[in-house]
């Protein structure tokens, strides 16, 4: 019992010694990789510090794994509430993009790679200060979409109006996303590090290894031991001080460049595949489809403000605006079907893309005899959207496929944990889904929303960040809005890859619900726009 | 046994009576809901003649004092289960669910008690406080977390070992100091603290009256000081103690003794007598459905109190 606290003492008058020295990190993250890491090893052996939550240096608050769209729009959130600024916070990717400073010319080519955000996801954007970036670059927003199915007999209008709103959505390339949050985090920093406050750190490198936090005091297995002696020189805490003080509460992460770095909390941001997903030992679930989606920019005569769908048997086609004449093409088929289309000439595809568009199979839906009862009931009892009486109209013609065709294949995926002891996944790591509606990324970015906002609440209440009881608080959250999206796309999927005479007539039935019941149609509206937490019981 | 007795002199002391006129509604403690008005404060009581206690603690794992206001069997109880406190799944669960809720009433009274800042991350900073009965240090890490410099006292040494250790391990809790020792003990000693902080302690303690007049020697004039326990109500009885021991099996057997229990009124007037008057109370609410906890009106089984030490008074 003494020696315990003579040690404890010992180790105090070290970190003191340590916290007295008022160092600002001045490191600008922006500058390239090569120099933010050689220029960190050297500073980080010649001081130490005291700026923010965690007093070390490789030592963070959180390391985040996978700087992509939802791991840097989970640091922008971090940055930018009054509890959780302070953060120390590092991001590991090894993408050269996240250490350049880009700025994308609005007239060059779209990329394929795009995202449909939702209204909800703007005003998150908007909340962390990344929206006015987006809104320099380019980006195409959408008042009104179109689905119909192949069949000609039930069509959908989505109307913004509908839901008195502006716009149903907003199409943005995923590197401006990227690039937006990115130029949000580096102005936070300029502005933050006058008052000492920017704690970001982006490690150009990949994540190799990921070491638990152990409960034992053995030897060898210390997470931070000669790093902990590197920086209390002059002082010499007792081996098993250091031992029990670097293991219980930080996660020790291996880095592709051989260095190390040590985090309370491991976000795993690195998609799919995610690597820390299966460190952790995070079991998913999933299926793959037996589909590809091929994506593209292609170009036609007039501009473009509506989103169109259509449903074909092999898979929907979609037609999303990316702003001037140009429109993103997401079309899902068989995989034999995607490599065909990925691999024919130009004009060939474009008379394909169009014929999916179009061509086919029945006619336009028509309004039918029906209608006009239902129009007649709807002015009656005052319950009418304006859409109701919006006619079919027919898409874009293309005349110009113009950059690469991408093809992928489609698969669902959902982790059954999102969160172990000091490891929490977000966005693509924790559940990948049919690109059906575009809601991927918003669900990702509704986890980086949450996660940080649970972060700041326990943060609030002194709570150890990497506390398993606090990233549950967060699992139940989210995993109730993913799971309920994820089976409504899966549903989707499955009623029209099918292509027979009684479900056509159903599901025309249901698009003609969809689009006369306007109850039903202002839930599906504001559920797919990100607003309700569940469809249909408002 | 030696409890029920103490705690019998102790409401004896309180003359029941005058119960009825220190109903919530007519004391000047206000509700959590009501915190944001304006609030008068009671002319000073006049203080009470120091009780002897006759409990004189020695061993069982625990400190050795002079003289103090601990049970010993309670003392024993928590040192059969002491290795458990930072298992969140372990006996000390309910703690561990509820201790976010009352941290969050701890923080909004210190802030403004203190006049702090509510929105940055370590309010606390610059503040003393002690954590009496600290455990594990479930709460004291926290309160360092939050920026204060932290002592935290508690009779089982065994405790006092397990908090140590669990401190240690996170750069920004390593600088709070455990020591095995009673309140009384550092009464003697003249040491004073910013904010006293006493959760869920005064229900095991043998003189809940003598214990609070320690928590209020120990608080700086002007101070502030933090309680929170089981109300003796029926409600309480059948939830803290049939529920959470018997039914359910979250506490173990025994953990609680109802006939030591305090009501909020009691709490209130025992309080009042040290100097310290109550200025917001909160009920700690648990929603089976959820299993979350949630502060309100209702002091009926778990509640938090705080009040201020008089400025004028010692």
């Amino acid at each position: 019992m003494l020696m315990f606290r003579v040690k404890r003492d010992v180790t105090k008058r070290a970190l003191n010694t340590i916290c007295s020295s008022n160092y600002l990190r001045t490191r600008n993250f922006c500058g390239t990789a090569a120099v933010g890491v050689s220029s960190s090893i050297e500073r980080d052996t010649d001081y130490a510090e005291k700026v923010g939550m965690t007093n070390k240096v490789n030592q963070h608050d959180i390391a985040i794994v996978g700087g992509g769209m939802v791991g840097l729009a989970f640091a922008c959130a971090l940055s930018s509430m009054p509890l959780t600024k302070q953060l120390s916070i590092a991001i590991i990717d090894s993408n050269p993009a996240l250490s350049s400073r880009q700025c994308f010319n609005k007239n060059a080519i779209p990329d394929p790679r795009v995202s449909t955000v939702t209204p909800s996801t703007i005003s998150f954007f908007k909340e962390v200060g990344a929206w006015e970036h987006v809104q320099q670059q380019r980006h195409a927003f959408f008042n009104q979409m179109q689905v119909w199915d192949y069949t000609g007999l039930g069509y959908t209008r989505y109307n913004a109006r509908d839901v008195g709103k502006d716009c149903l959505g907003c199409v943005v390339e995923n590197k401006v996303l990227a690039n937006s949050l990115l130029l949000c985090l580096q102005f936070l920093g300029v502005v933050l590090w006058q008052n000492a406050d920017f704690q970001k750190t982006i490690y150009s490198a990949r994540l190799t290894s990921m070491a638990f936090p152990s409960q034992s005091s053995s030897a060898g297995n210390c997470a931070g031991q000669e790093y902990v002696k590197d920086n209390i020189s002059g002082a010499s805490p007792t081996k098993e001080n250091e031992d029990k003080k670097c293991n219980n509460r930080f996660m020790k992460l291996d880095l592709s460049d051989s260095k190390s770095i040590y985090a309370k909390l491991v976000v795993g941001a690195d998609g799919a595949k995610s690597h820390v997903r299966e460190i952790a030992a995070l079991k998913t679930t999933g299926w793959k489809y037996p589909q590809s989606a091929i994506i593209c920019t292609v170009e036609h005569a007039m501009e473009n403000h509506y989103a169109w769908q259509r449903f074909l048997p092999s898979g929907p086609i979609a037609l999303l605006p990316i702003g001037n004449n140009f429109s993103n093409i997401v079309w899902t088929m068989r995989p034999e079907e995607s490599a065909e289309h990925k691999s024919m000439n130009s004009d060939d595809f474009v008379k394909a893309v169009n014929h999916a568009l179009d061509y086919g199979y029945g006619g336009h839906p028509q309004s039918n005899f029906l209608d006009g009862y239902i129009d007649k009931f709807s002015s009656l009892t005052g319950l009418g959207v304006e859409s109701v009486k919006e006619p079919f109209q027919v898409p874009p013609r293309i005349t110009n496929v113009v950059s690469e065709r991408m093809a992928f294949p489609l698969s669902l995926m959902h982790a059954h944990d999102y969160a172990s002891k000091r490891v929490v996944l977000v966005g693509d790591a924790a559940h990948t889904v049919h690109p059906l509606a575009g809601q991927g990324v918003n669900l990702g970015f509704g986890d980086a929303s949450t996660l940080a906002k649970i972060i700041a609440e326990g943060l609030s209440v002194g709570t150890d960040i990497g506390e398993l009881s606090l990233l549950k608080k967060y699992e139940r959250d989210r995993k109730a809005a993913n799971v309920t999206m994820m089976a409504i796309l899966d549903g989707f999927q499955r009623a029209f890859s099918v292509d027979l005479g009684p479900i056509n007539v159903l599901r025309a039935a249901a698009f003609h619900g969809a689009q006369y019941i306007t109850p039903l149609k202002r839930n599906i509206i504001s559920y797919a726009m990100g607003e309700q937490k569940w469809p249909l019981f408002s | 046994m030696a409890a029920t007795r103490s705690l019998q002199r102790c409401r004896h002391l309180l003359c029941r009576p005058s119960f009825s006129l220190l109903r919530p509604s007519s004391s000047s403690f206000r509700f959590f809901s009501d915190a944001i008005a304006p609030h008068s404060t009671p002319p000073p009581l006049p203080t009470s003649p120091p009780i002897p206690s006759p409990e004189s603690n020695s061993g069982n794992g625990g400190c050795s004092t002079i003289r103090s206001s601990l049970n010993e069997a309670e003392v024993a109880k928590f040192a059969a289960i002491a290795e458990t406190w930072w298992d969140f799944e372990g006996p000390f669960k309910p703690l561990h669910q509820m201790n976010p809720t009352r941290i969050s009433f701890i923080r909004s009274a210190l802030c403004r008690h203190f006049r702090k800042d509510p929105f940055c991350a370590r309010p606390f900073e610059g503040l003393k406080v002690i954590d009496v009965g600290c455990g594990g240090g479930i709460l004291a890490e926290p309160l360092a977390r939050m920026g204060a410099s932290v002592t935290g006292i508690d009779a089982v040494d065994k405790n006092i070992n397990i908090a140590g250790i669990h401190a240690e391990s996170d750069p920004l809790t390593s600088s709070i100091e455990y020591r095995c020792t009673t309140a009384e003990q550092l009464v003697k000693e003249n040491k004073k603290f910013d904010a006293v902080i006493a959760l869920e302690v005064i229900e095991h303690v043998a003189d809940p009256s003598e214990f609070c007049k320690s928590l209020a020697a120990l608080t700086v004039p002007n101070g502030a000081t933090v309680i929170s326990t089981v109300s003796r109500t029926l409600r309480a009885f059948a939830t803290a103690i049939v529920a959470a021991e018997y039914l359910l099996r979250w506490l173990p057997k025994g953990t609680h003794d109802w006939s030591s229990f305090l009501t909020a009124e009691e709490l209130v007037l025992i309080l009042q007598r040290t100097s310290i008057s109550v200025k917001e109370m909160a009920g700690l609410s648990y929603n089976p459905l959820t299993g979350e906890w949630s502060l309100s009106d209702d002091l009926g089984v778990n509640f938090i109190a705080y009040g201020a030490k008089e400025g004028d008074v010692q």
